[in-house]
């Protein structure tokens, strides 16, 4: 059985899910940004498997701004993080609700 | 084959290792081995460019970015909040939200047009410069993103140069506390004055 497009899009689905089920269970804001790093990167998976299936360099290009992209998203991600310790003393993602009505 | 089986074992286990892991230091180095696994895999999809940008930017300045965060926040106390775990709360909208996701990506997965991989491209889409110019190299890349895709590359300058003013904004010290003080300041003066009046008339 030869490798193809359809089992790196899968590992990248699985990845992806296990990046949302990271987000969605984890109350530790720094481990919610990394699962969202991890389904960014289960992205530029299949961006570049796509990317190769096509012989297309565009996925690569595209891959290169969701770089970026996540750096900026890590940066103000972590200085997000950092205010709100500061002010609170607590850093729990259910605790901060500040701006609930 | 072999190759990417073993490598997708990994992936996988570090990802789950990552998200599973009470101390974000360990989350941290889940996610290296996550990150250093997918520089392999993008090696194996000829983007040589991309690997070394994976492990340069990711591993390099990223990971250093939440190991420093981490180490500012953990110093001294433990400021994270140990509590029960989330999951059975939010355990039917996770699987609602994985049930439709699924769907999705069934539902493209079997309109795709799937087959093997072309063998081994030796041109890039742009033409055969040099010898050098195969697809996924540096060359190929370079050429694609200062001529084809120069607007996004444009956008990115930009992006990266909002991030940095959003995070001195946010994270300087000086200019929210000392609005904040400056308020708390006049507001307990305020206090202190309404109070006055009713000591002195024995209200």
């Amino acid at each position: 059985m030869e490798v193809d497009v359809s089992n790196y899009v899968a590992l990248s689905a699985v990845m992806f899910f296990i990046g949302v089920a990271g987000v969605i269970v984890r109350r530790n804001p720094l481990i919610v940004l990394m699962a969202i790093e991890l389904m960014l990167n289960a992205a530029n998976l299949a961006l570049v498997a796509f990317s190769r299936a096509w012989v297309n360099n565009a996925g690569h290009i595209f891959v290169f701004l969701v770089v970026t992209v996540a750096a900026a998203e890590a940066a103000i991600g972590l200085a997000i993080v950092v205010a709100v310790f500061r002010r609170a003393k607590n850093v729990d993602i259910d605790e901060v609700a500040g701006l609930r009505g | 084959m072999i190759v990417f089986y073993a490598l997708a074992v990994v992936l996988i286990a570090s990802a789950i290792f990552t998200i599973s892991q009470k101390s974000p230091v360990y989350s941290v180095v889940g996610l290296l081995t996550n990150f250093l696994t997918l520089a392999a895999f993008y090696v194996t999809l000829d983007a040589e460019f991309l690997g070394i940008i994976q492990i340069v930017v990711y591993s390099g300045a990223i990971l250093m970015l939440f190991v420093f965060v981490i180490a500012l926040l953990s110093s001294g106390i433990g400021p994270f909040a140990e509590g029960p775990n989330r999951l059975p709360r939010v355990l039917v909208p996770a699987l609602v939200t994985i049930l439709i996701a699924f769907g999705f990506l069934a539902f493209g997965l079997l309109h795709a047009p799937m087959g093997p991989l072309p063998p081994h491209p030796t041109t890039s889409t742009l033409g055969a410069v040099g010898s050098a110019n195969v697809f996924g190299s540096v060359g190929d890349f370079g050429v694609a993103l200062f001529t084809a895709q120069l607007l996004p590359f444009e956008m990115t300058a930009f992006i990266l140069m909002v991030a940095v003013v959003g995070v001195v904004v946010i994270a300087s010290d000086a200019v929210p506390e000392r609005t904040l003080g400056r308020h708390a300041g006049r507001r307990k003066r305020r206090t202190a004055k309404e109070r006055e009046p009713i000591a002195k008339t024995g209200r």
